[in-house]
This record gives structure tokens, C-alpha cells and sequence, in this order.
């Protein structure tokens, strides 16, 4: 049998429901599974770990083919807020929690939340703004510091 | 299916060390299970667990996931993880003689 994973570094990288929740579910696994697991938070997945933003992550219902949604429909007013409710209906039934329960959860895993200084400085965001689960904003070559050892996986 | 001797008794186990068939598990099985899995003496914490796995198992046919252990067990998520470091549904899991859960969450 080949070697196990022991340790995975996981970039979270779009603000859309559907580019946060698999990075989450990730490294949520990886926990459970016993590896070591750092989540970082770069660009729009910013939004994921921001105390005013994490709670109105919403599902992009533009340029989305996989909704099977007309694009023009797609970008109506209101259509990503109804979509979003209907998902999160149907994750709610599933029982898997909504984006800020499962930040919260992943962090008393005991994986490291780590944010991006690059998308920190180019958004205006300081340490303030983010959930206090995140240890620390942090420099590309300090998250490759804190990969190493390990698999990293981009989302 | 290798075959393991704990407390006496040969159990089969799956590759990874999950019971194949846990109506062979004992109570008196679950240290010596604990501690090829690194934890070396079981609180009273720890017990409680297995004990709410076992039952989960029993009543439902599967063993839960971490969340919902943190959200019906009784021992929170964190403390779950101080418990079993190398993955609380799994380990314990293990130790209960149950089949690992099959959950992505």
C-alpha cells in the first residue's frame, strides 16, 4: 500500500459558495483522517474568514454552466440570493453546515486559518476584519514554509 | 481478513484495523486497541465516546462523523481532537469495534 498523506496545505482562493465549500470539506477531511492541515485564504477566499462577509457567501448563478441556468437568468436581480437560500436548504438537510459554523469547526480541528497578505493589502483588510480563528496574514513564502513537508492543493 | 488476538480472543480485522464483525468486540478490548493507535490510557472522556459510538452503531447501522459527534456526543470538537489526535470518528471508531464511518463531513 503506498504511504499515507500526513499533511496537506489547502488555498482557498474564490468568494462564490461553490469555490469555498471544497477547500473546507478538505481539509475538514484531512483532520479527520488525522493529517495536519493548513487552510489559506487568498484573493476573493477572503471573504470566507471576513467577520461582516462570511455569512453572505453566495452561489455565482453567472458564467456557471454547471447550474444549467441561462446566463441572462443567471445575472437577474435577486436569482444568486434565491439560489443560494435553495442550496443552502438542501445543505441544511444534509447537515452540513453553513460557511461560517464550518470555518469555526475546522479551526477547533486544530488546522491552521491563514490569510494572504497580498490580498489583505490589495482589499484594505487588517487582521481586525477577519474571523479570530485566523492566526495570522501571512507572506506567499511564509505558507510555503508552512507547506513544507507536506501536499499542497489549490481550489 | 487478518485475524488479531486482543485480550485473549482472535477478532478479524479489515487492513486497516476496523472489526469486521463487532458483535467480537469486548469492552477489555478497547485499551490494548487504543494503544497500538497511540493513546495510551483511556479517561473517562474517552469512554464516553466509544460508548456513544457503539450506541450510534447500533441504533443506526453506521458510526457518526466527527461533526456530528461534536454535535450529540457530548464532548466538543476540540476536545474530541485532544482525545483521539489522529482523527476522533476514526479512532474511536477503531476502539469501539465499529466499522469507520463513512462521511465527508
Amino acid at each position: 500500500m503506498p504511504a499515507k498523506i500526513e499533511k496537506v496545505s489547502i488555498i482557498i482562493s474564490k468568494g462564490s459558495l461553490e469555490g469555498v465549500y471544497p477547500g473546507l470539506i478538505m481539509a475538514n477531511g484531512a483532520r479527520a483522517e488525522g493529517m495536519e492541515a493548513n487552510l489559506f485564504f487568498t484573493f476573493f477566499g477572503l471573504d470566507a474568514v471576513h467577520k461582516v462577509r462570511h455569512e453572505h457567501i453566495k452561489l455565482a448563478t453567472v458564467g456557471n454552466p454547471g447550474l444549467h441556468l441561462a446566463t441572462w437568468a443567471g445575472g437577474l436581480p435577486g436569482v444568486s440570493s434565491v439560489m443560494t437560500h435553495y442550496m443552502a436548504r438542501k445543505m441544511d438537510a444534509l447537515d452540513i453546515p453553513s460557511i461560517p459554523e464550518f470555518v469555526e469547526m475546522i479551526a477547533d480541528t486544530g488546522a491552521g486559518l491563514y490569510a494572504c497578505k497580498a490580498s489583505a493589502d490589495l482589499f484594505g483588510i487588517t487582521k481586525e476584519d477577519l474571523i479570530e480563528q485566523v492566526k495570522d496574514i501571512i507572506t506567499v513564502g511564509e505558507f510555503y514554509d508552512l507547506a513544507a513537508g507536506g501536499e499542497i492543493i489549490f481550489t | 481478513m487478518p485475524t488479531v488476538t486482543y485480550a485473549g480472543t482472535a477478532v478479524t480485522v479489515n487492513d486497516e484495523g476496523f472489526f469486521t464483525d463487532p458483535e467480537q468486540w469486548r469492552e477489555e478490548m478497547a485499551p490494548l486497541i487504543a494503544r497500538q493507535d497511540g493513546i495510551a490510557g483511556l479517561t473517562e472522556r474517552h469512554w464516553q465516546v466509544i460508548k456513544f459510538m457503539r450506541h450510534e452503531y447500533e441504533t443506526k447501522g453506521t458510526g457518526p462523523t466527527v461533526r456530528v459527534l461534536g454535535k450529540t456526543s457530548g464532548v466538543t470538537v476540540k476536545e474530541l481532537y485532544q482525545l483521539f489526535p489522529k482523527g476522533p470518528a476514526k479512532t474511536a471508531a477503531k476502539i469501539a469495534g465499529i466499522p469507520k464511518p463513512r462521511g465527508c463531513i
